[in-house]
């Protein structure tokens, strides 16, 4: 099958692959970029694992050609912290377990990261609506919200940056 | 002090956050030829000859199998029963298939849309037979077998229980309530698939497998007895693995396949489940029917109890469980929490042709507490009495254990009045009655539901030995190490796979040595690391693996107090371990770091006696009867008359599992365990036609929770811990599954009741056409089984 050259611009950097027209978004960021932070859940578009920000928005790259993204600014996990700061999400991921397996979190986070973009004041109520677009077998969602909402007011600076997702030092008294 | 209790955040979480999960997905191999499986479009059909010559001449296709190219391998779960009947599982169908998505032929291409193409290219000769694709269907008189050795597609039958008294309770009870409760087929559903990369290795001479797994040595096993070769020859490695939820505790055929053909091609070998194969052609659960019949006095006390369990658990017995494992839980443990004098039970597992069964979360304790709360609801209409009062009537009370129940189990300490008492309160504080009139007036339905149950947890090999499995799981052994820096290695045969096991067991060791748990790393999931054991799954984790950790980590620590000891020029008996350091009680300036007192045993062996030199180490094993966790769940459901569209609006569990290793931990586990009930209970279930073809294949038709399907979860303690358990602690990885379909059933029949007296749902899921059907049908109400 013929190849075609692509550009695509992942977290800031460019990067050029020759793929054929069949071959699937989320598969170049994987095998030809090395970036396997993004995870597939369904291959059909239902279950948001894949997700990643094109242009901004959220897609799911599972059900989306590389062809499609030729040219475009694509952010993905390995995007989110900035050197060894963690995003204001991954932090509050981490502080309120807002994961257990792992395995949808890099699609939560960036679903997340396009609802607090999108609505930098998001209630509890909308962001469970927001991320219905992605599924998580492990949680039942709640800390995922809360972190979510607990990201949303940090990123407004309302509210200071916890030193909590470190261990304690002093055990349970 | 402790470290136990404490919400000391998870260990794993920043890489995974990070994006740099190792996920058996994310591992690449020079050379890796990628694995696509042919698979059966029929649910039944002889097999004639398969053609692989043109998928082999698609260029990038290295090689296909067939079953008798790879010597028609099998795995053989095996009950030593004479009522089971033993199926073996083909790696690939020999000659016959007998479920839609049985995979026939595997083809081996370079890249992973090659080996799709290829598949499409195999020619395969199927002669379509007749198909049972229900329960119903497969005990038909004159049904078609789905193994020919198995008369009535019965692979077991098994009646545990006959109390000969029964039938005189039954003639002189003053009412006598009876039940069919029917509970959906479903998918165990993690986010991950299943995902295997077997490669040969050379310098070893062993095939080592990346498996998505939550059970690494019995996948090892499987290797081993399906391809005749010694356990040494294989090690399983279990990476970072996203979800299990029993789906993962038996072995598959596909990944054992794999380890075949990396040992035939001597090249890295690799199979990614997709989400088609995920839901069609792993394994389901679930799919049960009870008949029931209870006799009550005129009190609300239950007197006696009769139940026929009918288990439709698919094409065969899943290695190393076998198909038994949902008929013999229902069977053992339907009586539950109640006092039942007088007990008879039958559990039968009918083969049909659909996909085989795992033990899916909960197994069958979702369906058994169904039954149960549906059988105490309905004596409570029968007799005029309050529901939760028929419920504390029966229930175990405090003062009363251990209890002996009439199936021969020994309950532990638990609080299952006091937890019922608890939400009770709770329920009506917050307002949730109130709640429950304003929906009602705004011309919805509403309803409360409550749910009493325990779970048994960490069935140890005292338990499982019961089941005469031929494979008997049970007992775990951890091995505990510190090193010359003082920090400390755990090696345990359990394997999670989302728990935080990395964490909760360095909270654990971490209390035993007096170190930090950030000093503590557990190492799990690799066959060749740790001892044999069991994996996780069936709430066993934290209390065998880790009561064994604890034990070997008191090993260690009576090590650190001799050496300590004889430095400090104290008695043993005398010296604690606290803060990172050895220190003799009562004298603040006697006192070693742990890491110096590492750094004498193993540098400076010369320096100790003979019994303190080289190494600090124990290995020990844990092997418990078992301990019950218990909770009462509540819940308030609203209902659009209309659509028949049933939404949560408030859900509490009050919980007990003795003693709390991480509280943060324990409640994620709680509301991913409801919100999986919850599914069961309104929104999953495989679906298959008469054909037995599946309408379940996408997550468009098999509709998992979204967030906006499920409402905040309240989570309350109680602690009562276990004298079955080294830490205290009791499972808890499925309770919230549990309770949950029975408290919202309860729920959705109170909001019916009030609607519309005498209406009543039997059966989960409960779709909006079963809420149209129960208002709207005519008399009588037709209660239709699930499937």
């Amino acid at each position: 099958m013929d190849k075609y050259d692509i550009t695509l611009i992942v977290n800031g950097r460019s990067s050029t692959v020759s793929v054929e027209p069949r071959k699937l978004l989320v598969d170049v960021l994987r095998e030809d970029l090395g970036l396997k932070g993004t995870h597939i859940g369904c291959e059909h578009g239902v279950c948001g694992t894949c997700t990643v920000l094109l242009k901004g928005r959220s897609i799911r790259s599972c059900i989306t050609f590389a062809v499609q993204a030729d040219g475009a600014e694509i952010r993905t996990v390995e995007g989110l912290a900035n050197g060894a700061d963690l995003h204001p999400l991954q932090d509050e991921f981490w502080t309120k377990q807002g994961l257990q397996c792992g395995y949808c979190t890099p699609g939560m986070l960036m679903r997340a990261c396009e609802i607090i973009e999108q609505n930098p004041d998001p209630s509890p109520e909308q962001v469970r609506e927001g991320i219905a677009s992605n599924l998580c077998r492990c949680t039942g969602y709640q800390f995922i919200i809360e972190a979510v909402c607990a990201a949303a007011g940090r990123m407004r600076g309302e509210e200071q940056r916890p030193d909590q997702a470190t261990m304690p030092t002093e055990a349970k008294a | 002090m402790t470290w136990v209790g404490a919400p000391v955040p998870r260990t794993q979480d920043r890489r995974m956050l990070l994006g740099r999960g190792k996920f058996t997905g994310d591992l690449a191999r020079t050379g890796t030829l990628h694995a696509a499986f042919v698979r059966s479009p029929f649910a039944a059909a002889a097999l004639g000859s398969i053609d692989t010559s043109a998928a082999l001449a698609l260029p990038g296709v290295a090689a296909a199998f067939t079953a008798a190219d790879l010597g028609d391998p099998a795995l053989l779960a095996v009950l030593e029963r004479p009522e089971f009947v033993p199926t073996p599982l083909p790696l690939l169908a020999i000659g016959q298939v007998r479920h839609v998505g049985e995979p026939v032929a595997v083809v081996l291409a370079e890249d992973p849309y090659t080996a799709e193409d290829a598949i499409e290219l195999v020619g395969v000769d199927w002669s379509p037979q007749p198909v049972v694709a229900s329960l119903a269907a497969a005990v038909a008189p004159d049904a078609a077998r789905v193994h020919q050795q198995a008369p009535g597609n019965c692979l077991v039958d098994l009646t545990m229980f006959d109390d000969e008294r029964l039938d005189g309770v039954f003639a002189a009870a003053p009412a006598v309530v009876t039940a069919t409760v029917g509970s959906g087929r479903l998918a165990a559903l993690p986010m991950e698939g299943r995902a295997c990369l077997a490669e040969w290795d050379e310098r070893d001479q062993q095939v080592v497998m990346h498996v998505s797994t939550q059970v690494p040595h019995q996948v090892r096993s499987a290797v081993a007895q399906a391809f005749g070769v010694p356990e040494h020859r294989v090690r399983v490695i279990a990476p970072d693995v996203g979800g299990g939820f029993g789906l993962k505790c038996v072995a598959g055929r596909e990944e054992v396949a794999l380890a075949g053909i990396a040992m035939r091609l001597r090249r890295p070998v690799r199979w990614v489940e997709d989400r088609q194969e995920n839901l069609t052609a792993s394994f389901h659960g679930h799919e049960q029917r009870y008949q029931v019949r209870a006799a009550f006095g005129p009190d609300g006390r239950i007197l006696g109890l009769a139940a026929e369990v009918d288990c439709d658990v698919g094409a065969y017995s899943a290695f190393p469980f076998t198909c038994a494992v949902e008929p013999l839980m229902a069977v053992t443990e339907l009586p539950g929490i109640y006092k039942v004098p007088a007990y008879r039970a039958r559990g039968r597992a009918i083969a049909t042709h659909k996909a085989p069964t795992a033990p899916y979360r909960g197994v069958s304790r979702p369906q058994l507490v169904l039954v149960m709360e549906r059988v105490m609801e309905k004596a409570a209409r029968e007799l005029g009495l309050d529901p939760l009062a028929v419920r504390r009537r029966n229930m175990i009370s405090p003062g009363e254990f251990p209890y002996t129940s009439c199936n021969g189990i020994t309950y532990d300490e638990g609080s299952y009045a006091e937890s019922l008492d608890l939400a009770e309160k709770r329920v009506t504080e917050s307002g949730w009655p109130g709640e429950r009139d304003r929906l009602r007036a705004g011309g919805q339905l509403a309803g409360i539901g409550y749910s009493c149950f325990s779970e048994r947890t960490a069935y140890g090999t005292p338990t499982m030995s019961q089941r005469r499995m031929r494979m008997t799981p049970g007992y775990d052994t951890a091995s505990v190490r510190m090193d010359p820096s003082g920090e400390v290695i755990v090696t345990t045969g359990t394997c999670g796979h989302g728990q935080g096991h990395e964490t909760t067991f360095a909270q654990i060791v971490a209390d035993r040595l007096g170190v930090h748990p950030g000093q503590v790393r557990l190492r799990q999931g690799d066959t060749d690391l740790a001892s044999y054991g069991w994996g996780t799954w069936g709430s066993r984790s934290i209390v065998i693996g880790g009561g064994a950790a604890r034990r070997a980590a008191d090993g260690v620590a009576a090590q650190l107090r001799q050496v300590a000891a004889r430095l400090l020029e104290a008695n043993a008996a005398d010296i604690e371990l606290a803060g990172g350091a050895a220190r003799v009680r009562g004298d603040a300036s006697a006192s070693v770091p742990l890491g110096e007192l590492a750094r004498i045993v193993h540098f400076q062996a010369h320096r100790l006696p003979e019994g303190l030199r080289y190494g600090l180490e124990a290995r020990e094993t844990f092997d418990p009867p078992g301990t019950f966790s218990n909770a009462c769940h509540a819940v308030l459901v609203a209902i659009d008359p209309g659509t028949g569209e049933i939404r949560l609006r408030r859900y509490l569990v009050v919980e007990d599992c003795g003693v709390v290793i991480n509280p943060v931990i324990v409640d994620g586990q709680v509301r991913g365990g409801v919100t999986q009930g919850v599914a069961a209970a309104l929104l999953e279930q495989v679906r298959y036609d008469p054909d037995g073809q599946p309408g379940s294949a996408t997550l468009m038709d098999y509709l998992a929770p979204t967030a906006a399907e499920i409402c905040p979860i309240e989570v309350v303690h109680l602690e009562t811990p276990s004298a079955f358990s080294e830490t205290g602690a009791k499972g808890m990885g499925e309770g919230g599954t549990i309770g949950a379909p029975a408290a919202v059933l309860s729920a959705v029949n109170d909001a019916l009741r009030d609607a519309r007296p005498g209406a009543e749902i039997d059966h989960i899921p409960v779709c909006p056409w079963d809420i149209h059907a129960a208002l709207f049908a005519p008399e009588p109400l037709a209660e239709r089984s699930a499937g």
